[in-house]
């Protein structure tokens, strides 16, 4: 799950990180109001999930509370890709003299955090990696005894040479070290993290992901959740147990398992068509989830033909087709359903289908064929 | 043969009185798995199906009847503990089924593991089977032949699909292994590789690896470096977007790394023959054996 700007600085802030202070608006009159006691020139921002907000027109100078509101104004519902802005965050111009780059990843190959700093920050940090590796200090931490003294020392002396700034920054690595094991994070980073013409070590921009196996036993983190960041069929997804990601085809599939929805989702794409969705109902026999995945699947205009993937195993596929007979009894599906179904309780589950006139098949190859024969024949 | 598990396992399950426990462990016990005891806190001295004897802690069970390993359905709350607790019980080879484990929780994990000499599996995976002889986990058993291909896989049903259209076509199984689907995991490709490798009893191996990560590019250097029986491949999620988390954890592109092309153009340069479906899974094992 990934922070808005302003959520991931209120941990940074509240772990102690210096940083400008600042301030979220839902409104233009609250933007003028944080603005005019800020003072000076302010910087506008929107606050959604998506990288390049600056040149869709989501980042403003304003360089009076007037024109803070003004920009406020123009922010405020507009779309960045696709997702619209219901909040700006407003900060202090700053003038700055460097910046940096510091973040923490959960490393799946050293199977811990990763520190990775560089001095050239303030940009794309993968760019920096792709083109320019040296430039990057990286740094395993040892997660059963944490970021030592010494290694923060390090980084920080990798940044900076004045050594007041060495000693804030390597002060800084901790902080954000403690918000990453803190908060059970995937990513935490501070880009840039400045120093200004007078001297001061500060963080400008951070961003946090926190790891969705946290959210059970968080319910803090789990409220900082942002359904408008969302496409809405995946924040109903999520609410009915379905994992569920919207692409652009036009085959919906639905699937038990994430390997076998991925690979139903490549065969599809094999014999030709495009599939409309990743959806996987998971390991349990609940007709409601069939019903759910249905119904979710069926409000995307863009589907014009329904595959059903089964392989039972702990799922039930009588569960299945059960689930697509009360479906079909509560709401209309316009568009044909191809099922393929093999494994636990296979039998019975043909049975129910054919009782509402519709067939199963047992092969995969043979059902992704079909339906993608269907959905050329419909175009 | 077959490599983790075989007739000599003698299994502890925890979380056995659990609604999942439970269910599969009358599973395993059918297909003839020796499950010698459970662990349910607070429940020790009760018996499970009338036979087996349930325990407080894996330490008992361990000492009372002689626990080798151990599998998990833990809910995610409690799972790390019980890794950690079977591992100091003494147990070498530890199973965890549990999905949703905090990955946090894994980076302590993993260090205390490998601390106690286990051998920890998974966590979120479907577990393995080594057929005719023992399952651990929740692979239905009706689907597996005993026979001499080796299969490691990140996935679940995407290995039914797969061991399926093995099985059908005659073709038997050593053991079958699910890794798991998490960024942080137990056992990985190499360490399955590395034991058919070893196995006298294993002809050929089936790795099926998905988007995330360099796990898959990591197996194949070691394929072809250090293997000499043949390995076949398949990657899922050419057609998952980036940055999104494909229902496992561990299935996400992060910026540009870890995605198909690039793990089934590591596959062809190991020598590994890439399937394109599943069900090719069958042509390349007969042609490479």
């Amino acid at each position: 799950m990934n922070l808005h700007e302003y959520q991931a600085r209120e941990l940074l802030k509240a772990a102690g990180v210096p940083m400008f202070d600042g301030g979220v608006a839902s409104s233009p009159d609250e933007a003028e109001a944080i603005a005019r006691k800020l003072g000076g020139t302010t910087v506008i921002k929107a606050q959604v999930h998506s990288g390049g907000r600056g040149k869709a027109g989501g980042v403003k100078l304003a360089k009076s509370a007037e024109e803070a509101r003004e920009h406020a104004a123009a922010i405020l519902g507009m779309t960045i890709k696709g997702l619209v802005v219901s909040k700006v965050l407003v900060v202090p111009a700053a003038e700055i003299a460097t910046e940096a780059y510091v973040g923490l990843i959960m490393d799946r190959a050293s199977q811990g955090p990763v520190f990775m700093v560089s001095s050239a920050g303030g940009v794309d940090i993968e760019e920096v990696a792709a083109k320019s590796p040296e430039k990057i200090t990286r740094l395993a931490v040892d997660p059963v005894y944490g970021l030592l003294p010494h290694q923060a020392m390090g980084l920080a002396f990798s940044l900076y040479k004045d050594y007041a700034q060495v000693k804030t920054a390597a002060r800084i690595m901790q902080q954000l070290y403690r918000v990453f094991t803190a908060n059970g994070c995937s990513l935490a980073e501070i880009n840039p993290l400045v120093s200004t013409p007078t001297g001061e070590v500060l963080a400008l921009d951070a961003k946090v992901s926190i790891d969705d196996n946290e959210l059970e036993r968080r319910p803090d983190l789990a409220a900082l959740r942002d359904d408008s960041a969302e496409a809405p069929s995946e924040v109903a997804a999520r609410e009915a147990g379905l994992t569920f990601i919207k692409l652009d085809g036009n085959v919906g599939c639905v699937v038990n398992g994430a390997g076998l929805a991925m690979a139903t989702m490549d065969l599809v794409k094999y014999y030709g068509g495009e599939p409309a969705n990743f959806l996987d109902i998971g390991g349990s026999s609940n007709p409601d989830k069939v019903v759910n995945a249905l119904r979710i699947i069926t409000s995307d205009p863009a589907v014009k033909a329904i595959l059903f993937n089964i392989f039972g195993g702990i799922t039930r596929t009588d569960d299945v087709a059960n689930g697509i007979r009360t479906a079909l009894e509560k709401f209309p599906v316009n568009v044909p359903i191809v099922v393929r179904l093999t494994g636990t309780n296979e039998a019975e589950a043909v049975k129910i289908l054919q009782g509402i006139g519709m067939t199963a098949l047992s092969d995969m190859d043979e059902a992704v064929e079909k339906v993608v024969g269907i959905v050329k024949e419909a175009a | 043969m077959s490599i983790f598990i075989n007739h000599g396992t003698r299994l502890v399950v925890q979380g056995i009185t659990g609604r999942d426990g439970s269910f599969h462990t009358k599973q395993m016990m059918e297909y003839g798995t020796r499950v010698v005891a459970g662990v349910t806190p607070g429940k020790g001295g009760q018996k499970f199906e009338g036979k087996v004897p349930v325990f407080n802690t894996v330490a008992d069970a361990v000492a009372g009847a002689g626990a080798n390993t151990s599998v998990i359905y833990v809910p995610p709350a409690g799972a790390a503990g019980a890794v950690m607790e079977a591992a100091d019980a003494g147990i070498k080879l530890i199973v965890c089924i549990t999905e949703g484990v905090p990955v946090m929780e894994m980076t302590r994990v993993m260090p205390y593991v490998a601390e106690h000499g286990a051998r920890l599996i998974g966590p979120n995976c479907p577990g393995l089977i080594s057929p005719g002889q023992s399952k651990v986990g929740i692979i239905p058993g009706n689907i597996c032949s005993p026979g001499r291909v080796g299969l490691v896989s990140r996935s679940g049903t995407l290995t039914y699909e797969v061991v399926n259209h093995l099985t059908k076509r005659g073709i038997g199984q050593s053991s079958c292994v699910g890794i798991g689907g998490d960024p942080i995991i137990g056992t990985n490709f190499i360490d399955c590789l590395s034991a058919f490798e070893s196995d006298p009893d294993t002809d050929a191996v089936v790795m099926i690896g998905e988007i995330g990560g360099t796990d898959e590019q990591n197996a194949a250097q070691f394929v072809k470096d250090r293997m000499s029986k043949p390995v076949v491949g398949f990657i899922a999620g050419q057609t998952a977007p980036k940055g999104r988390r494909m229902g496992h954890a561990g299935a996400i592109i992060s910026g540009s790394s870890g995605t198909a092309e690039e793990k089934m153009a590591a596959f062809a340069d190991a020598g590994i023959a890439v399937m394109k479906r599943p069900i090719d899974v069958v042509e390349l094992i007969k042609k490479a054996r």
